[in-house]
């Protein structure tokens, strides 16, 4: 099964997609590394190559997990299968 | 397994070096159209114009200074000619390049003129490069080998594969006596504990912490903005990293999964405590800090990227990875590893940590890696504040 999108660690809460044709109503297929795990569930978005898609509902304010850590906070509500760009992501520092 | 030796020159201070430049080295601003009018007379040699050095005061001074020295004493240079517009600092440069043993010269332009003075100093440089030309490579050992890396113009595809890999490379060299080193200071903001964790003693750890909180003083007292669109860069944005601990956490990954770093280093100091890995205190930017790092001592680069930054440095060879498909695609006369194969599970963290190898390997015996054979010479000075 090819790999649409991965994922560092259980914990995260975004993964990342590594084609090039992620487009709404797209059944994704992601590869979560730390425990070589597969999940599916449905894109909602266009999600360029390299961007993050939402592993699950976030709401303003939540904590965004990647690595196993905190980079960063939700801005913006973004469901499961959505894109978490700067328009919904921002950095706790600076 | 891959290959564990490689052919170096040994210079005169027992250091081995992987190419064998003869280099111009202007002291100051004032003195590049010497330099660059001596690299044009006589062929085979290299000049490195660059923008300061002129009123620098203290610290910053002492950088200069300690750039410019390191840069001419590094393995990867057989002889130096320095130009400086007058005798005094020129001398100091020539001083400190002297120390390593190989053949150095100064030259000053006050009271002479830039005609004479390129005549004089091209006489020199081509005795350097007909000596140097008859240098010859011999087998080294990977412990003799200094290994700098740096990321750029990174997206997400850095921080799940090409960071990893040089992380793999690391890993694999570190027990082999190998000397290595990583830096970006500010591209460990949100990573800076998990980083600090890797010290391999406390004092390392708190000396990393006061390094690192100093630098986020700086950002502190400049900044007018959350720098989005600076850090991280819109390159890095383009290409899928949203905040800065996002890009941070990708950018550590560099440094593998259990080595530690055994000492912090000042900008262009050199490793003074044997063979191990190093953490520099250097800007983010590409080419500030390979030019620091060639300037402490470090003679072969690893350069990550997502979305393609193209850069090199005059003297010392920097290897591009990137796992972006695209990227391979698109850019490919910049790539000297594609290991997008990683994303498509088609290639392991392992295997592509042993093609990487074996790529630097390569390198170090003489290939030349795309950066050169497209020109890249980037030499890129760090200031620290105003001139006096």
């Amino acid at each position: 099964m090819a790999t649409d999108f991965i994922v560092h660690d259980k914990a995260d809460t975004v993964g990342v997609v590594v084609v090039e044709d992620v487009q709404p109503g797209k059944e994704v297929t992601g590869w979560i590394m730390e425990t070589d795990e597969t999940i599916r569930f449905k894109s909602l978005e266009a999600v360029p190559l390299g961007h993050k898609i939402a592993l699950r509902d976030l709401k303003v304010g939540d904590t965004v997990l990647k690595y196993g850590h905190d980079v960063g906070r939700i801005v913006s509500d973004v469901g499961k299968g959505r894109h978490v760009h700067v328009h919904n992501l921002k950095t706790k520092r600076w | 397994m891959a290959q564990h030796s490689f052919f170096g020159y040994r210079r005169e201070n027992g250091r081995v070096g992987i190419r064998n430049h003869v280099v111009i080295l202007p002291l100051d601003d004032l003195s590049n159209a010497s330099a660059e009018a001596v690299a044009n007379n006589i062929k085979g040699t290299l000049a490195l114009p660059h923008a300061y050095g002129r009123l620098q005061f203290c610290e910053d001074l002492e950088l200069h200074f300690r750039t410019l020295i390191g840069t001419g004493s590094n393995p990867n240079v057989a002889a130096c000619v320095v130009i400086g517009i007058e005798p005094s600092w020129t001398g100091r440069v020539v001083e400190g390049i002297a120390k390593t043993g190989k053949p150095v010269a100064g030259f000053s332009i006050e009271g002479h003129g830039d005609i004479n003075t390129i005549a004089a100093a091209s006489r020199k440089a081509q005795e350097f490069v007909q000596w140097a030309s008859e240098k010859q490579r011999e087998s080294c050992s990977i412990k003799e080998l200094f290994v700098s890396t740096k990321c750029g113009e990174s997206d997400t595809t850095s921080g799940l594969a090409s960071c990893p890999t040089v992380g793999n490379l690391i890993d694999k060299l570190d027990p082999l006596g190998a000397t290595t080193c990583f830096g970006e200071t500010s591209e460990l903001t949100g990573a800076e504990i998990v980083c600090a964790r890797r010290a391999a003693t406390p004092e390392v750890r708190e000396r990393f912490m006061q390094v690192f909180n100093a630098y986020q003083e700086v950002i502190d007292r400049h900044k007018t903005s959350d720098l989005s669109e600076s850090q991280p860069t819109k390159g890095n944005i383009a290409g899928g990293l949203t905040t800065i601990e996002e890009k941070a956490f990708g950018n550590l990954q560099k440094i593998g999964r259990k080595t530690k770093f055994i000492d912090v280093l000042k900008p262009a100091e050199s490793p003074a405590k044997g063979p191990g890995l190093y953490y520099m205190d250097t800007s983010s930017a590409a080419a500030e800090c390979v030019t620091l790092q060639a300037a402490a001592g470090f003679v072969v680069h690893l350069f990550p990227t997502g979305q393609g930054n193209v850069i090199g440095n005059p003297i010392e060879p920097v290897i591009k990875l990137t796992a972006n498909p695209k990227t391979a695609r698109t850019m490919s006369e910049h790539i000297d590893l594609d290991i997008s194969g990683i994303l498509r599970r088609e290639m392991s963290l392992d295997e592509a940590g042993d093609r990487l190898i074996d790529i630097m390997i390569r390198t170090c015996n003489g290939r030349l890696t795309c950066a050169e054979a497209l020109g890249h010479r980037e030499f890129v000075m760090t200031k620290l504040y105003q001139s006096a």
